[in-house]
């Protein structure tokens, strides 16, 4: 029960500071950042092998964090868990800071540095190649947008991770329905989804991406095929956690105002 | 050059294990053998090319220093974002070979010409651009490319190109090498275009004119060096590449002795005018139609010489 209340706490944690940063930095994606929270928090709770305090040990998981824009979700995830002060959060987008608007390798935690999509799963391809050739036995755990998936270099990985049996590779799509113009079924459908992995000859399994359970139950127990690589298929709100701001196209691109933070963190706070 | 390249890339492999060969399912009769001998460190990732520069990313971010490998704009345009976000901008040990620069695939056509590749390539922060004028060249090259260990462009020839280093030659990486002495007209040089500029050397030679002719083996960094005291010391200096007209060593070199006291010429491949026209040819006839013929060069330096004070009059 305690490591329910863990992941539940830091993913409150999470939202809470990304939206004081967005607002601080009156910067977008609030709404990218609160879909994906609960799950960095399971990752970096339950699953992830990472020491805070050796970024780049050669034995940890790699975690590659592909949908870049919501930087402010993983930042807040590493600042939590010790791989930097918390209170460098506050120089988000700021001049001369090393928190840049889409996640940046400068910072320690962060594998690679991303913004345009469709980079981190071919790159988490060489990285999981790489561990299989080196007989090593750390995971590499890509997590990628819904939009992102319109873009075709993730398709050349997705037909090359399940051809080299690349089964120490995990990517979780955070599927909030909602791209940049509108909804991701009327700009270029993505369903049936599901099958579409399973076609391409990955194991493929869909949860509620706000339960943590489910996510903790999923990622522990991968690979689900032996010599196939995964693929969770999580169910997400945009902007999930703040009732004004769920389902809704807008907070894609704005920051909230001093009202619309304070009772925005109200709503997270009486969550927690 | 293909050859000479493999077979180099075969003995670093032997000496450094992190060497990694990735191909676009390109190569044939010349990777399989290193294939065969290291198939834990090779990979052909098929048409593919984003996933081939990602993949090759992944893999040096974990300690190998990875060779792509294709032909023509297919390892540089096809995956440039890749290439300027995930190797440079990590500054990764990743070298993107292409075979078949300038218009080496001469009569597949367009698509396979790579005539824009230094001006993009060089344009790119951490990048190293490389063109090898022959074999020996590219022997020399490959190995320093592998101590490097960060991002480089290799532009190869194909197949076929002769031997211009008689001797091995003493080099340095990042200095040109001069394979003509000659005082009163520097040619200069890189990749196949170096045979255009020897050709052209030894008729200025047999008009009178002393012609040098500069490979210079590195298009980023260039040596400045060794430019600045051609412009220096010499009344012209004849740029001669085969590339477009914009961006390339024409430029580079361009920037680099805009001060100097040396007049100026440049031979590129007027790639503008073949898109129009559309028309086939192998390589030869292709560069030597669209700029690269050298009894035209001869005769225009002639002409340049002529016009400038003190210019050595040569009989045409």
């Amino acid at each position: 029960m305690l490591e329910i209340i863990s992941s539940r706490l830091l993913a409150s944690k999470i939202r809470i500071h990304a939206l004081r940063m967005v607002h601080q930095a009156n910067s977008s994606h609030i709404g990218s950042c609160l879909s994906c929270a609960d799950i960095l928090a399971v990752l970096h709770t339950d699953i992830l092998h990472v020491n805070p305090r050796h970024p780049q040990c050669a034995e940890r998981d790699r975690l590659i964090f592909s949908k870049g824009h919501a930087a402010a979700a993983l930042y807040a995830v590493l600042a939590e868990q010790g791989f930097f002060p918390l209170a460098e959060l506050k120089t988000y987008c700021q001049n001369g800071a090393r928190l840049t608007g889409h996640a940046s390798h400068h910072v320690p935690g962060v594998e690679v540095s991303v913004g345009s999509l469709g980079h981190g799963l071919p790159l988490g391809c060489g990285k999981a190649l790489a561990a299989k050739r080196q007989g090593a036995s750390w995971s590499v755990f890509v997590v990628i947008s819904d939009g992102e998936l319109d873009e075709g270099s993730n398709w050349e990985a997705i037909l090359f991770a399940p051809h080299h049996r690349l089964d120490n590779l995990i990517v979780v799509v955070d599927y909030n329905k909602i791209q940049s113009l509108g909804v991701v079924s009327e700009t270029l459908e993505l369903e049936p989804l599901a099958e579409k992995f399973r076609g391409f000859r990955w194991a493929v399994r869909e949860i509620d991406g706000h339960d943590h359970n489910a996510i903790r139950n999923a990622l522990q127990s991968v690979p689900w095929e032996p010599g196939k690589p995964s693929c969770l298929i999580a169910h997400t709100i945009k902007g999930k956690g703040v009732s004004f701001m769920e389902n809704k196209l807008l907070w894609h691109y704005k920051a909230p105002d001093v009202a619309q933070l304070e009772e925005a963190l109200r709503q997270i706070g009486s969550d927690t | 050059m293909r050859t000479a390249f493999i077979q180099e890339l075969i003995r670093q492999a032997r000496l450094h294990p992190e060497v990694f060969l990735v191909v676009g399912d390109l190569g044939f009769s010349v990777v399989e053998s290193f294939r065969d001998e290291f198939p834990d460190r090779f990979l052909n990732v098929g048409v593919a090319e984003q996933n081939m520069t990602g993949v090759a990313a992944g893999l040096a971010s974990e300690g190998y220093h990875v060779f792509t490998y294709s032909i023509a704009d297919f390892p540089t345009l096809r995956c440039l974002e890749q290439i300027r976000n995930d190797v440079c901008y990590h500054n990764l040990a990743v070298t993107i070979v292409a075979v078949g620069g300038g218009v080496a695939y001469g009569t597949l056509g367009y698509s396979h010409h790579a005539v824009e590749d230094f001006a993009v390539m060089r344009a790119l922060p951490n990048m190293t651009v490389v063109a090898p004028a022959d074999p020996v060249e590219v022997r020399l090259v490959t190995g320093a490319l592998v101590a490097l260990k960060g991002p480089s462009y290799l532009r190869l020839g194909k197949t076929g190109e002769s031997i211009l280093h008689v001797m091995e030659p003493k080099w340095v990486f990042g200095r040109a090498m001069m394979l003509r002495a000659g005082g009163d007209v520097v040619l200069v040089s890189a990749g196949d275009a170096v045979t255009v500029a020897l050709k052209v050397g030894e008729l200025l030679e047999d008009k009178g004119v002393s012609a040098g002719v500069l490979s210079m083996v590195t298009v980023n960094p260039l040596d400045q060096e060794s430019l600045v005291h051609a412009a220096e010391t010499a009344k012209l200096v004849v740029v001669v590449e085969s590339h477009g007209s914009r961006g390339g060593l024409s430029d580079a070199v361009a920037r680099c002795i805009s001060g100097c006291r040396a007049a100026v010429m440049f031979f590129t491949l007027d790639v503008d005018t073949y898109v129009r026209q559309g028309v086939c040819g192998s390589r030869k006839y292709l560069s030597e139609k669209y700029g690269l013929n050298p009894l035209y060069i001869t005769e225009a330096i002639g002409d340049r010489l002529s016009a400038l004070r003190g210019a050595v009059r040569i009989d045409t």
